[in-house]
């Protein structure tokens, strides 16, 4: 209270100062017989001498800023469009700053050159169609070398992906990141937003999470009905009436999915079956071309990965897609940097809740050994010394019936792997994969 | 002369209300420089609210989490417990600054100002052609000025989905509490805004195209008008888009549409909307939003347009090329807008289509640029503050135009949308150039506006202050961007768990950036005294003070109803007959008829 009273009264004897000064300043105007409307050679003078040491001012600290912060304090780009963009975006660069100090000079040196100087008139120059033909002519040709050369990256960048690139699919919701590895058939499951459930977060489709999906949408249905019919309970009329709305909507809900249980084709099970979910940390592989699949379960977010130079949007009921190849592993990069700690990351880039600066993933880049060992590991699990699993097997099927705790769980245990995985297991890569950690 | 003037007024006879009442003088009043006061009044104080906003946020920004005295004085308890702002109001004061700033002080403030003042002065009419229309434009403003302010005080929070309001972030109230009654009272502040600004620019148009005095032809326009009766064109096409894509999102949220909503579950509840497109709301509304960015840009550079061709003393070089870039941004800017949608999940190859074009409005800028500065090549220059903030609006248009090449060049995009670099190139172009051209306008039509002068000397310390914190503020910034800082986030510590180099380099510059924004933020304080005090107690204003061409300052001090005394003056030439060979004055009004073997220029 105090500190607020003593900011008022601050800003309170400024203003009764500045209000004295200027009194003052009027008075001795008034002597001097001068009219605010004539500027003196005097303050003409100083404003254009002003002028000129700005210019050095302002050309100074956008070195000073150049030479401390560079223009890629993202650092260097770790993917092989990344690069190419790092080039182009140079190139602009010594465009731009050099347009920049080209016509900031002429406009501060005229502005200093060509300050009123008695008896020295002004040179009447209405027009000159050559000159400014010049200047329609010269930035429409370096911008036509800009539109071409970024054109092509673009169109690179953006180009369909290779039919044999690993295809992930990111999904965001407030706040965090969930990364869906295709599997071993290379093939994203089949989605559906209505199936989700709690173990079904991602809301794949098979025929099992669809039955599971109109069953409890069923099951709450009846239990609404029930509550809503009850003859002995009084409800409050607000919440009848939200019951009702809650009510309606998953009737609609659930005519929809047995329209889509309807259709449904089991063969593409196994698509989602085989599916990996994986949280916290993305694993990729060193030169491998990735396209990544986003999809939103709220609002917009963006997928911005800085160091690879890639971002999209991820949109609710829209699939959006963007590729890359990663080409540094993330040691090489720390290395490079020299920063042990470093770690490439997938930033949210589009405001979507009060936490969506939190909201990130960070990214792993592996060499391609190393990257086989984990997703084995990942992918059937590890066995301890008692044959009971360290790390459980990871595929959509196993964790999903593991938490749904049914009898077809047996199904998923493929015997014929165990031996394999045990010896993953010493194989680990001892540095950035740690299985628990990634689980 | 002013005593001149009034006996001059009580004779002619159109304009005969002589004793009018406190309420139509000041209030309702149908006279357009009142209006246009009334404009100013409004925007400047909305402007100091934007700013205040504005080093709210940035105090977080540079300390975070740090308790501070400043933000609990004006955030209290609720927002701030602690005197550290909640994530949630971080983004309803950013979302709350952008939508003042850009709508409130730049396109109502901005065009509703001086093309209100200046339209019926420089083309040589009475008044508007509908002063009712141009009274109902002003109180429409006044009105969505309210609604607006008013959504900073519910409980659940002013709007927070950000100035372009994306749903469906803003369509949802579980997603964000400001996406409840905060938003819907967003929504109809702009409804109204819209309807403000499309009267009023169909005003001006009517004005422009109907009312000019004798021998006013088009081609002896000052470019302020061109500038203005531009903008107005692209208003009337742009808004009512705007005007659309807010009602579909007033329907999405209120009657179960889904116009913008398909497969969401969000707060643990799946809605059922299915078909809708978050993209289609992008698309309507960069439709307006980029013509939108010129609305408030043009007014700017018409307005120094004028100034720096008085304050050098010269023609401006090449009025026909600036008037044909004018008309040539303006049809650009109808057909760049999918370049903020670059990486949005747009076909790419419409995005290849969206560089193309918006490199284009490229070069009838650079045309500008070019110009302006040939106008000063050998001029003989007078540094009112208005000259001051001219030349400071030709830099930063530089500074903020040249970022925008890099942004429109998609595959650049990739890596700086949605970053700092882009809130940077806005600021540069909108916040500095638009600001400096409304600053200087201030300055150099104050005399006109209330017959009084301001003080030049603190008119210079206000402009250096101003520039120097300006650019401190978002030089910087580019460079926070390009450490790949996104923005709209409320706390840049993050980095620190990744990437110590990227965040050691942002929070060094976050740090410099606050400073320089509080610096400006003083240097206003001077403006904003020197404004005040000068209405009431600054020295008379002669009628000619910068001894220029237009028919503006042909009318007396005074300022009457009916602007001219007796008939409206005749025009014979092009406004900028300065230091013309042979002329005995370095400046010839425009109602001086040609010399005997004179050439019109
Ligand atoms: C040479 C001229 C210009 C070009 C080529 C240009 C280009 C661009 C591009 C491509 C973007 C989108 C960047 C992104 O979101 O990733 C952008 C953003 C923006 N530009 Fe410009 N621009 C130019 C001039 C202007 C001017 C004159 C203004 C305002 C007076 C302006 C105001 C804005 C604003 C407000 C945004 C950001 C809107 C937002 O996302 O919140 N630009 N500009
Ligand atoms: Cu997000
Ligand atoms: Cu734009």
């Amino acid at each position: 209270m105090v500190t607020k009273l003593i900011i008022l009264g601050v800003i309170v004897l400024g203003v009764v100062a500045v209000a004295q000064l200027m009194r003052v300043y009027e008075l001795s105007s008034k002597l001097r017989e001068q009219r605010e409307s004539e500027i003196s050679n005097r303050d003409n003078k100083f404003n254009a001498a002003m002028m000129l040491t700005f210019m050095f001012v302002l050309f100074g600290g956008l070195i000073w800023l150049m030479v401390n912060y560079g223009w890629t304090g993202r650092g260097e780009a770790a993917s092989v469009h990344g690069h190419e963009i790092d080039w182009l975006l140079n190139l602009n660069f010594i465009i731009i700053v050099g347009v920049f100090f080209l016509t900031n000079t002429l406009l501060f040196v005229f502005a200093f050159k060509y300050v009123r100087k008695p008896g020295v008139p002004a040179f009447y120059y209405p027009h000159n169609n050559k000159l400014e033909m010049l200047w329609t002519v010269v930035p429409a040709c370096v911008l036509a070398v800009i539109i071409i050369l970024g054109l092509k990256t673009w169109n690179d960048a953006t180009a369909e992906a290779e039919a044999e690139s690993i295809r992930i699919e990111l999904f965001s919701k407030q706040f965090d990141w969930t990364a869906r590895y295709s599997g071993e058939d290379n093939t994203l499951g089949k989605f559906d937003y209505k199936l989700t459930t709690g173990n079904n977060e991602l809301a794949l489709l098979t025929t099992n999470t669809l039955d599971t999906a109109i069953n409890n949408m069923e099951a709450s249905i009846l239990k609404l009905e029930y509550v809503l019919n009850k003859k002995d309970t009084m409800l409050i009329p607000e919440d009848k009436d939200k019951m009702m709305v809650d009510l309606s909507r998953k009737e609609r809900l659930v005519r929809l999915l047995h329209q889509m249980r309807d259709r449904h084709n089991p063969e593409v099970d196994a698509w989602a079956w085989d599916d990996i979910i994986q949280k916290d940390t993305l694993y990729l592989c060193e030169n491998k071309e990735y396209e990544f699949n986003f999809r939103s379960k709220d609002v917009i977010h963006s997928a911005y990965f800085p160091q690879f130079r890639a971002q999209m949007n991820t949109v609710p009921g829209l699939t959006t897609r963007f590729k890359f190849i990663p080409d540094k592993t993330t040691e090489e990069m720390r290395k490079a940097k020299n920063d042990p700690n470093f770690n490439y990351v997938l930033l949210c880039n589009k405001i979507c809740g009060g936490a969506h600066y939190k909201m990130k993933m960070i990214v792993v880049v592996l060499k391609e050994s190393d990257y086989k060992t984990w997703m084995k590991n990942k992918t059937y699990g590890v066995k301890d010394a008692t044959g009971g699993y360290k790390v459980k097997p990871g595929t959509f099927k196993d964790t999903y019936f593991a938490k749904k705790n049914a009898p077809v769980a047996e199904d998923n245990a493929e015997g014929n792997e165990e031996e394999e995985n045990d010896e993953d297991a010493e194989n680990q890569p001892a540095e950035v994969v740690d299985p628990e950690l990634a689980e | 002369m002013a005593a001149v003037a009034h006996e001059a007024h009580g004779h002619h006879d159109d304009h005969g209300h002589h004793k009018e009442s406190f309420v139509s003088k000041y209030i309702f009043s149908q006279d357009h420089k009142m209006i246009g006061k009334q404009f100013l009044m409004t925007a400047v104080f909305m402007g100091v609210v934007a700013m205040l906003l504005s080093i709210l946020f940035r105090i977080q920004l540079a300390w975070p989490g740090e308790g501070s005295d400043f933000v609990s004085f004006f955030l209290g308890d609720t927002w701030a417990p602690g005197g550290v702002m909640k994530e949630d109001m971080y983004l309803g004061l950013v979302t709350i600054h952008g939508t003042i700033m850009v709508f409130f002080l730049l396109t109502g403030g901005l065009s509703g100002t001086f093309s209100n003042i200046l339209i019926p002065l420089q083309i040589g009419a009475r008044d508007m052609a509908s002063g009712f229309l141009n009274m109902l434009s002003y109180w429409f403003f006044f009105l969505s000025s309210l609604l607006m302010l008013a959504s900073m005080f519910v409980e659940s929070g002013p709007a927070m989905a950000g100035w372009t309001v994306y749903p469906p972030l803003s369509a949802l109230p579980q997603a964000i509490s400001g996406s409840g009654l905060g938003m819907t009272l967003w929504l109809f502040s702009m409804a109204i805004f819209i309807a403000s600004s499309l009267i009023g620019s169909l005003n001006y148009i009517v004005t422009v195209l109907n009312l000019r005095t004798k021998g006013m032809s088009m081609t002896r326009l000052p470019l302020t008008i061109w500038a203005f009766f531009v903008t107005a064109i692209i208003g009337v096409l742009s808004f009512p888009v705007l005007l659309s894509a807010a009602l579909l999102l007033i329907m999405d949220r209120m009657a179960g549409t889904s116009f913008y909503l398909s497969d969401i579950i969000v707060g643990g509840e799946m809605l059922t909307n299915h078909g809708g497109s978050p993209l289609l709301f992008q698309h309507l509304f960069w439709f307006l939003g980029h013509p939108e960015v010129y609305i408030v840009l043009l007014p700017a550079l018409g307005l120094s347009s004028e100034i720096i061709s008085t304050n050098s003393r010269k023609p401006i070089f090449g009025y026909r090329a600036m008037i044909g870039s004018i008309l040539a941004i303006a049809f650009l800017s109808f057909i760049v807008w999918a370049h903020h949608m670059f990486v949005t999940g747009m076909n790419p190859f419409l995005g290849s289509v969206f560089v193309f074009t918006t490199l284009l409005i490229a070069i009838p800028s650079a045309v500008k640029v070019f110009n302006y500065i040939t106008t000063l090549w050998r001029g003989s220059i007078v540094y009112t503050p208005a000259m001051l903030f001219t030349i400071g609006l030709v830099s930063t248009f530089i500074s903020g135009g040249v970022t925008g090449i890099i942004l429109a060049d998609a595959a650049l995009d990739i890596t700086t949308h949605d970053t700092y670099f882009v809130v940077a190139h806005f600021h540069v172009v909108m916040g500095l150039s638009a600001v400096f051209g409304m600053f200087a306008g201030v300055y150099h039509w104050f005399p006109k506006m209330f017959g009084r002068m301001m003080n030049i000397r603190l008119g210079y310390a206000h402009f250096w202050i101003t520039i120097v914190g300006a650019y401190g503020v978002f030089f910087p910034m580019h460079f926070v961007g390009l450490a790949g800082a996104p923005r709209r986030y409320y706390d840049y510590s993050v980095y620190g768990e990744f990437d110590v180099e990227s965040y050691n380099l942002q929070m060094d510059l976050n740090i410099i950036i606050t400073m320089f924004a509080i610096l400006a933020a003083l240097g206003q304080l001077i403006f904003l005294f020197n404004f005040f005090y000068s209405i009431f107690r600054g020295p008379i204003a002669p009628q000619n003070p910068w001894r220029a061409n237009t028919l503006e300052w042909t009318t007396p001090v005074e300022r009457i109803h009916g602007n001219w005394p007796g008939e409206l003056p005749t025009v014979h030439r092009w406004p900028y007959d300065y230091s013309k060979p042979g002329a005995e004055e370095d400046f010839i009004p425009q109602t001086v008829p040609l010399a005997e073997g004179e050439e019109e220029h």
